[in-house]
């Protein structure tokens, strides 16, 4: 199929224009609003970088970022061991490992929406009998402090996304030779000299996958933080996602908005390419 | 040895059997409350109901206008897969048989367009479509598309080392066109790597909830759409929210339950890519 022939642009044409205009269209125009004083329909004049000088003093902004670096932090260290560790349990030759392997997997296919809706119940009305029962005052008003508000989001996207990190690992761990281990046990070698000298090593690689999966994902985190929190208590643990939807349909500041936006593609951007970068130069390894 | 490697054996499936118990506490919780009444949950939320209300169930559905929400998203998502599968695969195809730079341009373009995340194009796209009156299903269905083909092309441009070329010059040759030649003989034996492309847009669409939010008026909700509208309406009142919850996610339960082997396989597939 060479590229003069009709063919292979009739093939082409429409996913061209689909992202063209849905994400390459929107994307060129928005860098070009956030640099005017654009408000969804009509810009009037350019004004340079004065957005962006402005977003950097805005406390709720950088708020937002720092809080999102913090979330993504924790949620990346305890998914992949939560992912890791519930691998290591359902690729043993135990009864249930199809049954749980279902269940863990479970809510990654419900929306964070309405999961977010489920764990807010939890964290206000189940911990908060449950406080009562053991007269735990730490159990209360959860969800209504920043520090807690914090841990739930990161309990809440480690229960639903662990499945999906363990389904990673299981791939990885499913390749590693029998006959490697059982040599290694007959050899004498304990069940932690196997996993840190045989497992492990093989294993590295789908760390890196999952540490950048799970990286780019808490990053662009909206539906959790909308229905579990709602950036509440006073916008605390608004997440960078959030605060530009708010910016600009609730507050109505478009090109304020998109500067964030811009903000946000260059953190997200910068966090893909080292992952690439990294990628590449594991395989030159190998 | 045998005997010790039996007992470390059953202190794992212990172990496994206890996270298991965590990890569908939550759902529990959500179900058991929601057969009870609100006084019921007033004065506990761990044990089983003192009656059984059904009532709750029959009030949220009604609110959620559940087979409309229902109907809204079936017909949402299964429009927009079958799109992103059709135009997704033709591409992936001409992109994998051209070898001219134009065509490696045009495949790193798809790819790059998956760096950008929705937040930054979200503005002016919702501005756009807003203008040309496309604030719309038939609008978002092509949203979807522009979103969900970068990946599908990716896979389908990776199945495609598998499908020998001389296929196509055999057909060629038999007198078929370029369209005959890939709907009758390359796309059904791409079929594994289209369940794999439908399984994982599928999950991302149906529980879509920003960008609805921003393109659909309330009539056409989906479900998650509307199950938002519909907690704001009953914050405090738990009974009817859990209830409401349920049945939202009782659709997806019923596809994981027929589905759950293809649905982990091409999770991972797509994953690990």
């Amino acid at each position: 199929m060479n590229n003069r022939s009709m063919a292979f642009w009739l093939f082409l044409t429409p996913v061209i224009l689909a992202l063209a205009i849905v994400v390459v269209i929107p994307f060129v125009y928005g860098f070009f609003y956030s640099f005017t004083d654009w408000n969804g329909l009509s810009a009037t004049k350019f004004i340079g970088f004065e957005h962006y000088i402005n977003l950097f003093q805005e406390k709720e902004f950088m708020n937002s970022i720092w809080f999102t670096i913090k979330f993504a932090v924790a949620s990346v260290l305890l998914l992949n061991f939560f992912g890791l560790v519930l691998a290591l349990i359902v690729t043993r030759n135990i009864k249930t490992n199809n049954l749980l392997r279902t269940v863990f997997f479970m809510p990654n296919l419900i929306g964070g929406l309405i999961l977010g809706f489920i764990w807010q119940f939890i964290f206000v009305s189940v911990f908060g009998d449950i406080g009562d029962m053991l007269g735990a005052e730490g159990m209360q008003g959860w969800l209504s402090t920043t520090e807690t508000g914090f841990w739930g989001l990161v309990i809440l996207t480690s229960w639903q996304m662990a499945g999906y990190i363990m389904i990673i690992y299981i791939a990885y761990l499913e390749n590693i030779p029998k006959e490697l281990i059982e040599a290694a046990k007959i050899d004498g070698a304990s069940s932690f000299q196997r996993f840190k000298n045989i497992t492990f090593p093989l294993v590295a690689p789908a760390f890196t996958i999952s540490m950048f999966l799970t990286l780019s994902t808490s990053f662009k985190i909206y539906d959790q933080n909308l229905s579990l929190t709602n950036g509440g208590p006073y916008n605390s643990t608004q997440m960078v996602a959030m605060e530009i939807v708010r910016t600009a349909f609730s507050d109505n500041q478009m090109s304020y908005a998109q500067a964030k936006a811009v903000i946000f593609f260059l953190i997200v951007a910068v966090v893909a390419l080292t992952q690439v970068y990294y990628n590449k130069k594991r395989e030159v390894e190998m | 040895m045998k005997n010790q490697e039996k007992k470390s054996l059953f202190s794992i499936e212990i172990l496994g059997i206890i996270l298991g118990l965590l990890w569908i506490a939550p759902f529990y919780l959500m179900v058991v409350n929601a057969f009870k009444t609100k006084r019921d949950i007033f004065s506990g939320v761990l044990g089983l109901p003192g009656t059984w209300e059904f009532e709750n169930f029959v009030q949220a559905f009604i609110d959620l206008s559940f087979l409309k929400s229902l109907f809204n998203s079936v017909m949402i998502t299964g429009l927009s897969v079958g799109i992103i599968i059709i135009f997704s695969s033709m591409a992936g195809y001409a992109l994998a048989r051209n070898k001219s730079k134009i065509s490696g341009v045009l495949f790193f373009v798809f790819v790059a367009a998956m760096l950008i995340p929705f937040q930054s194009v979200m503005i002016p796209l919702v501005s756009m479509f807003g203008q040309a009156d496309m604030l719309n299903a038939a609008g978002l269905i092509f949203m979807y598309l522009g979103f969900g083909c970068s990946l599908s092309i990716f896979l389908y441009h990776g199945a495609m080392t598998g499908v020998s070329k001389s296929l196509d010059e055999a057909a060629i040759i038999d007198g078929a066109s370029r369209f005959q030649l890939f709907w009758k003989i390359i796309f059904p034996l791409l079929k594994p790597i289209s369940v794999t492309v439908g399984i994982l847009n599928v999950i991302w669409i149906w529980n879509d909830y920003l960008l609805p939010s921003l393109v659909l008026s309330e009539a056409n909700a989906t479900i998650p759409l509307k199950m938002f509208y519909f907690f704001g309406q009953y914050t405090k009142q738990w009974h009817l929210a859990l209830a409401g919850l349920t049945i939202a996610i009782i659709p997806v339960i019923f596809g994981y339950f027929f589905a759950q082997k293809q649905i982990i396989n091409g999770v991972s597939e797509g994953a690990v890519k």
